[in-house]
């Protein structure tokens, strides 16, 4: 059980003092220029709520949100039954074990634009391994140009970035269940299926919650991949949110949009950071039962 | 339920193993009778939670074979052994009811509906949980959950035995001898083969018929609490069983006569002895201390309560021995005198009988 | 212990050529299952390794041998692509500003989150829950939010094309991280720990550096390596708030853009120079890496 002691604030002071300087101050820059307008020369006058209305009416905003939602729908319906079913099949102990984590780290320790870059080579038609590939087969394929191939080899992307990080922490929770389970269930004589649905899912509900809304909330701030593979193209096909939001901010320099932009982008993060907040108490709640 | 066999049974988790050293179990034939109740009893890491998972069939064994009424299961699959088995840690399927859980192992099975549904009922009667059918398993008590799956055993009426790896570990103290009780109701009312792995002597002396000690991967002796307590086959079964335990001394034999710590006494009978490494064990309750016999020091004395137990110095030799709660025990200078029937010979660590032994037949039981 | 007796002979005198004994190591080991996972592991390692082995095949490639057909290994075997980076300030400074940044950003992120973790895990205190929740928050900020507003406060503040000013803007999403990460393992450690300490009497500072971070340590290694590892990956802050002194590698890999087209080699070249560091650093840390994952909650 927890004590009550106010004078704990002091221990969270630095945290505080540090994330209010690289947090608070920005957000209110974000907040300033949201309800303020300029024609230029540094001259700022007060608009109201007008981009926040622009911006809710505004189709290229709704575009970009309904390919963000579909891209983040799409990567979680494949990466997070992929990272349960590789988890199921890593060898649990032994030197092959250390070697497959290792192996299925490396993805994450990539910097994203050289996720982006080793995907733009590998993809190319004429010296990428899979362009190339795809080509010879007869497969209509350049990212550059299509949609579909443009889409495909984002989220393939995607997948062969992330997908280790749903295995890892599926794994995770595979390797804490004892082994008097995996016994008790042959005694049974329950069945693979059985097995899989009565204990291994409901141990790894726990950190398969982590794992969709972790993946959830870093598929739908993505830029940087997208952003050195297609550069947001064909056309605005696979502009996301944050892509379409720098180009507006840094491209265009229409501060003011792209501003009410970034706040009602916040606030949607900031829904879905509360559920999962609630959720994952909830779930802590339980175990200590 | 059936007689279960091991035949030439001997286990090593080693590939390519080189000797006896490698073998987690050491090679041994036993019988584990019908319808009794049996003790495994031995320190951690003796084997004895392998033995059992060879003859549940989580484990197969690498040597020898397994036979469930002269039928040869070695090769067979658990689920196919119809045993149940209860684990150290209670196992319980967290998001099913416990009347979910008691049904799992017969929907594996195929059973129609109505079937499971009577079984289910019965043996909810049968642990007693009748009224927390439809409760989650997962919010359950710990021995409420060793009662589950007890029950997930039990509710297979075939079953030819059931298994218990330490089930009591994780249960409360005074929770573990109401589980005990009811698990010997059970074995007495239905009579299930039932095999207990245990460390702790007082749970496998008062749950089984018979006792089997184990000691370093092999078997040093099966049989009853009185037996065990009486005549240990082995050094190992006279220090593990009893508390204290025996006491054992490097001893001179030579015909009837025996030498501990430069004292000679006689020992009344003769032992068939091959020359190797002799020692001779007491225990402590068949020590008594009075005017002659050994010389001994007191060093200090123990009140336990019902007895008391005395430390002694005996020419540098540890001594321990248990005296009446109202005995006087002489401060300093003592002799030490072994009660006749109460000395055992051994030769390299194993008993040997003495000529003139007849076979146990009082049936006083003051084990604990 | 000696056993010449009957009743516990040695095993050995039973094991060559007994049919038996090899059925049952046949059945020990079952194929089918086995084999599936280790064919599923290797499907998927592969797909995992094919981008990266690709990468590594250009940055051995001149750009002749790259634009000049197509081959599945290096043909002519050439390190010229790893010169010009190692030989080069202007590349190879890249690397060594990203590991400044990262550096810095691991130790203030620690340092400021152990406190933090710790009154999270051990006492309530008000409004607890909501900065929790708000540090939370931070985490899922999406960078391109902060972007524009980094770049004029660093700027104003004169830190702008620092290293310092890298590793704060990181803060904001590390710092929550850690915070996190260090909580969920410090709840692991029974707080019968602090009081005996304190009865021992140690002082807070005492019983926290010489006995309960020695406790957590695996904790402080895998937020350690997190602090390291996302750091280290993010490019949009890192290249907004720099621009000749404290360029990262990934802002400079842009630079192969040229008027004579993409140079691939010495691109591939530094892609690969950027996993290194990440590799060592994942070895270092195997045996944590899927508790680290479940952020210490498993």
């Amino acid at each position: 059980m927890k004590t009550d002691n106010q004078r704990a604030w002091l221990l969270v002071l630095p945290v505080l003092v540090l994330v209010a300087f690289s947090a608070v101050i920005p957000l209110m820059t974000v907040v300033n220029y949201s309800v303020q307008d300029t024609f230029g020369n540094n001259q700022f006058f007060w608009a109201g709520l007008e981009w926040f209305r622009d911006q809710l009416h505004s189709e290229r905003m709704w575009d970009a949100l309904w390919r963000q939602l579909a891209f983040s729908g799409i990567i979680l319906a494949i990466e997070v039954p992929l990272g349960v079913f590789v988890a199921l099949n890593m060898p649990k102990k032994g030197v092959w074990a250390s070697v497959v984590l290792v192996l299925m780290s490396l993805p994450l320790l990539i910097p994203w634009n050289v996720v982006g870059t080793i995907w733009q080579i590998f993809g190319r038609s004429d010296i990428g391994l899979l362009g190339y590939t795809l080509d010879q087969l007869g497969v209509d394929y350049n990212y550059t140009q299509g949609f579909y191939s443009a889409w495909a080899t984002v989220i393939a992307m995607d997948v062969w970035h992330w997908t280790s990080l749903v295995a890892l922490l599926a794994y995770a929770g595979l390797q804490s269940i004892p082994d008097a389970y995996y016994q008790a269930a042959r005694i049974d004589q329950a069945s693979r299926w059985a097995v899989f649905r009565y204990i291994e899912l409901p141990k790894m509900r726990g950190v398969l919650t982590i794992a969709i809304l972790l993946r959830f909330m870093d598929s739908f701030k993505i830029y940087t991949e997208p952003f050195v593979l297609t550069g947001g193209g064909p056309g605005n096909s696979t502009t996301f949110l944050s892509i379409d939001l720098v180009k507006m901010a840094l491209g265009q320099f229409d501060l003011g949009p792209a501003a009410a932009f970034s706040l009602m982008y916040f606030l949607v993060i900031m829904v879905i950071s509360y559920v999962f907040y609630i959720v994952m108490t909830n779930l802590d709640k339980e175990d200590g039962q | 339920m059936a007689k279960i066999t091991l035949q030439s049974l001997a286990h090593t988790y080693v590939q390519d193993p080189k000797g006896p050293e490698d073998f987690a179990l050491q090679e041994l034939n036993h019988d584990w009778n019908d319808g009794e109740a049996y003790a495994l009893l031995g320190p951690s890491g003796c084997g004895k939670s392998t033995l059992l998972n060879i003859i549940s069939g989580l484990l197969v064994p690498s040597h020898g074979r397994v036979l469930f009424d002269g039928q040869d299961v070695t090769d067979l699959p658990t689920a196919d052994r119809n045993i149940a088995q209860v684990f150290q840690f209670p196992v319980v399927y967290d998001t099913m009811t416990v009347r979910e859980n008691l049904a799992f192992p017969l929907r594996n099975r195929g059973l129609p509906p109505s079937d499971v549904q009577d079984r289910v009922e019965r043996v909810g009667r049968m642990i007693d949980m009748t009224d927390v059918l439809d409760r989650r398993a997962a919010g359950l008590t710990a021995d409420a959950k060793q009662k589950i799956s007890l029950g997930r055993g039990m509710v297979r009426d075939d079953v030819n035995a059931l298994l218990f790896d330490e089930p009591l570990t994780v249960i409360d103290p005074h929770m573990k001898w109401e589980l005990r009780t009811q698990l010997k109701k059970l074995h007495h009312d239905f009579g299930h083969t039932m095999i207990y792995v245990t460390h702790d002597q007082t749970e496998a002396l008062t749950f089984a018929d018979k006792v089997v000690v184990m000691y370093d991967g092999r078997v040093v002796q099966m049989g009853t609490p009185v037996e065990l307590f009486e005549r240990p086959a082995h050094t190992f079964v006279g220090y593990f069983i009893g508390s204290p335990g025996m006491n054992v001394f490097d001893a001179k034999i030579d015909g009837t006569k025996a030498q501990i710590a430069g004292t000679r006494f006689d020992l009344k009978t003769g032992y068939k002895l091959k020359g190797g490494a002799t020692k001779i064990g007491v225990r402590p309750e068949n020590i008594r201390l009075g005017d002659h016999g050994l010389p001994a020091r007191v060093k200090r004395v123990e009140d336990v309560g019902r007895h008391k137990i005395v430390r002694l110095d005996m020419d540098g030799l540890e001594v321990a021995a248990v005296a009446g709660e109202g005995a006087t025990i002489p401060d300093g200078g003592t002799h030490v005198q072994f009660v006749e029937g109460g000395v055992n010979v051994y030769e390299n660590d194993w008993r040997v009988a003495a000529e003139n032994e007849q076979p146990l037949t009082h049936d006083k039981k003051d084990a604990a | 212990m000696t056993d010449q007796t009957a009743s516990a002979p040695g095993a050995a005198d039973h094991l060559p050529g007994d049919v038996k004994v090899a059925d049952a190591n046949a059945r020990a080991k079952p194929g089918t299952r086995v084999n599936g996972s280790t064919v599923v592991m290797v499907l998927y390692l592969l797909f995992l390794l094919l981008p990266i082995y690709w990468l590594i095949n250009m940055s051995l490639k001149t750009n002749a041998e790259i634009l000049g057909g197509f081959s599945l290994y290096p043909r002519n075997l050439t390190f010229s692509n790893y010169e010009t980076i190692l030989t080069d300030p202007s590349w190879y400074m890249g690397y060594v500003n990203s590991m400044i940044y990262v550096v810095m950003n691991t130790v203030i992120s620690i340092s400021v989150a152990l406190p933090a973790a710790y009154a999270f895990s051990r006492y309530n205190f008000m409004g607890d829950k909501h900065l929790f929740f708000w540090l939370l928050t931070n985490r899922m900020a999406p960078p391109a939010v902060f972007a524009l507003p980094f770049f004029q406060l660093y700027s104003s503040v004169g830190l702008f094309d620092t290293h310092i000013a890298v590793a704060l803007a990181h803060c904001l999403f590390n710092v929550p991280l850690a915070v996190w990460i260090l909580e969920g393992f410090m709840r692991g450690v029974p707080k019968e720990i602090d009081e005996t300490a304190y009865i021992d009497g140690y002082s807070f500072g005492g019983f926290f550096v010489k006995i309960f971070m020695p406790l957590i340590a695996s904790g402080i290694g895998v937020t350690a390596f997190f602090c390291f590892m996302f750091s280290w990956v993010e490019l949009l802050l890192s290249r907004t708030l720099t621009s000749v002194d404290a360029k990262p590698i990934a802002a400079t890999m842009t630079r192969t853009v040229s008027a004579s087209g993409l140079d691939w080699g010495v691109l591939a070249a530094a892609g690969v120079l950027t996993i290194v560091p990440g590799a060592l650093v994942i070895f270092f840390v195997r045996n944590y890496i899927a508790k680290g994952f479940a952020l210490g909650r498993v």
